[in-house]
């Protein structure tokens, strides 16, 4: 493994549900993301791609594979291990709707140290901790003593990302975290995440939104019915494709001028998915 | 695809080229329990096969526009001003009744969020069935039977199968094309799609948007199209809304807004899909090919 690697994932199968009703989610899927890298995981609805990342943060069992975050294999780890490894926040996880992260009854600054509370950190060293990272997701103080209910939307998804970033992880897994924003939010949301970078930590980017992952992944990988059909620099996978599926997946996608490819093409391409 | 064309029930009423289906002539809502305006004036109008889009920032009042032409309103709010027609007829004196027989087979609607618009309890092939035969007076078995039709026409895999599933078997995308199956069951004259492909990957979104313009050309389907995504709207529409808080910056032909916009807001919003769309990769790469482009 390479000394920068944060996640290296390895021949990794997942299966939902037991005997009859036994499905494979995940078929053989590797994946590694570097430190201030910035991956981007696109694909097909269902093909697993929200799989693979609760599978990185021990939320579901793996059937085979190897998971290795920051140096440590954690494909082997039992429940408790898992529960001390989320406690040091090592990863940390975005959902696309961040009032599910958010607890509605919590201030937001409240919030904000609960991880670091966790870990045994003083209340008031802990909101001293928190201040910078409200500069860094570009949230004013005086929003600290406020519930999520009284926040916009954009707002809310920045303190989701305040809040995993708290425990200086070294991988943040963000599952759509701006499909729920409207323009404005959105891009100043893709902007912050650019700006990370810098700071070393690696970034899972989930995202149907193929613009959003061109503006923000250093790589792309793409899924496809369980399986990583493909991976490339950013600029590789959607100047070049090269699975089917991800011409079909580049093509579908309408843009400003040119308008997505055309019906026949997508046709031909559909066609030749089915037969592959 | 074969099966839309023969989508349209005989006994359907066909729609003038001309004949405006929908009318909104500055049509203002108003919140009564914090006694404000939220949409201040909005017009336009929808003939047959002609698809107008509302884009703008979140709050702006693109679905209380959209739940104001189907007399949806959430309780406290009302129209405060203007005037709403459909078909050519006002909609203000309209009975419960009358919205009945309006809602489904001559305006339509597909929402954001499925799940609240689908009963959990029934299969959800059932619930399409049973628009059809309320809607068209067919027979039980021809309701079935258009059903299936109807969801192969979303290009669900396995219509059979989906037809006996119930909502909570089914992912978000595929919630999502039951909905539009629902909505284009009783061929409708107007059709409101309001955030509709959002939850959906870009391919099934391209064959929805497919099935869409099929509609549109073939039995003359009018669509009011509400999108966060310019390039959906780029692709679909003849005339382009762009609305912020409540009132409309902009107004007219697509492509005159979108590459030659007036209003600094609609500046923005296009500067701000640029700079995070596909245009900035796949562009170099055409210029790099000798201007060879993406066939349109
Ligand atoms: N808890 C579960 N129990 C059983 N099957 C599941 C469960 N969660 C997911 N699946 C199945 O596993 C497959 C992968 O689902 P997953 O949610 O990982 O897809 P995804 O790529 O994230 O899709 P989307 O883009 O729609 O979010 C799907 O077939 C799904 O139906
Ligand atoms: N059921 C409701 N009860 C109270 N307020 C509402 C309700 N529906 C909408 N509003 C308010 O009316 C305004 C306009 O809302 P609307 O849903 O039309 O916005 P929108 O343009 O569709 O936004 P988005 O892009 O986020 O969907 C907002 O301020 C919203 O908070
Ligand atoms: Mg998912
Ligand atoms: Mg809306």
């Amino acid at each position: 493994m390479p000394a920068d690697a944060v996640l290296q994932v390895t021949d990794l199968d997942v299966h939902y549900g037991k005997g009859r009703r036994r499905a494979q989610a995940l078929d053989g899927v590797s994946l590694e993301v570097r430190r201030g890298e910035t991956v981007g995981l696109i694909g097909e609805t269902g093909s697993g791609k929200s799989t693979l990342a609760r599978t990185i943060l021990g939320l579901v069992p793996a059937s085979a594979g190897r998971v290795v975050i920051d140096g440590e294999e954690v494909s082997g780890y039992r429940q408790r291990q898992w529960r001390t490894l989320r406690r040091r926040g090592v990863v940390q996880y975005v959902f696309q709707d961040p009032l599910r992260s958010l607890d509605p009854d919590v201030t937001i600054a409240d919030s904000l140290i609960e991880p670091l509370l966790i870990r045994g950190v003083a209340r008031g060293e802990a909101l001293v901790r928190v201040r910078p990272l409200l500069e860094r997701v570009r949230l004013d103080e005086e929003l600290l003593a406020r519930l999520p209910g009284e926040l916009s939307g954009g707002q809310r998804q920045r303190v989701a990302v305040a809040r995993a970033l708290v425990t200086e992880p070294a991988l943040v897994i963000l599952d759509e975290p701006v499909s729920a924003l409207d323009s404005a939010n959105r891009v100043e949301v893709l902007e912050i995440l650019k700006e990370l970078r810098t700071s070393g930590v690696a970034l899972v980017f989930i995202s149907h939104d193929l613009g959003s992952v061109a503006g923000v992944a250093d790589r792309v990988a793409v899924m496809y019915q369980g399986r990583l059909v493909e991976t490339g620099t950013t600029r590789e996978v959607i100047t070049a494709p090269q699975h089917v599926y991800t011409r079909l997946l580049i093509g579908s996608a309408p843009t400003l001028r040119s308008g997505a490819a055309s019906r026949a093409d997508r046709d031909a391409l559909r066609a030749a998915l089915l037969t592959a | 695809m074969t099966i839309l064309s023969e989508l349209r029930t005989p006994h359907a009423v066909p729609t003038l080229p001309d004949e405006i289906v929908l009318a909104l002539r500055d049509v203002r809502i108003y919140d009564q329990v914090n006694d404000r305006e939220i949409v201040h004036g909005i017009s336009f109008e929808l003939t047959p096969g002609r698809v107008v889009g509302i884009v703008g920032e979140s709050g702006s009042g693109k679905t209380l526009t959209c739940r104001a032409a189907l007399g949806i309103l959430p309780e406290h709010f009302a129209i405060s001003g203007g005037s709403i027609e459909i078909t050519g007829q006002e909609i203000a004196g309209l009975t419960p009744e009358q919205w009945t027989g309006l809602r489904g087979s001559t305006i339509s609607a597909v929402f954001q969020d499925p799940a609240s618009y689908l009963n959990p309890s029934i299969r959800v092939g059932s619930q399409i069935a049973e628009v059809i035969r309320v809607k068209t007076g067919a027979k039980r078995r021809q309701a079935r039977h258009r059903a299936l039709e109807l969801l192969a026409a979303v290009h669900l895999r396995n219509p059979a199968l989906v037809y006996e599933q119930y909502t909570f078997e089914l992912s978000g995308g595929m919630l999502q094309r039951v909905l539009i199956a629902a909505a284009i069951a009783a061929d409708p004259t107007v059709l409101i799609a309001d955030e509709a492909t959002t939850a959906l990957d870009v391919t099934v979104q391209a064959e929805i948007l497919d099935l869409l313009a099929d509609l549109q050309e073939r039995i003359g389907l009018a669509l009011l199209v509400v999108s966060h995504d310019l390039a959906v709207v780029a692709q679909l529409c003849d005339e382009v809304l762009v609305m912020r808080e409540g009132e409309v910056v902009e107004q007219g032909p697509t492509a005159e807004v979108l590459h030659n916009p007036k209003h600094e807001y609609t500046r923005m919003l296009i500067a701000e899909h640029e700079q995070y769309g596909l245009e900035r990769y796949l562009e170099a790469e055409a210029d790099r090919d000798g201007g060879l482009t993406r066939a349109g």
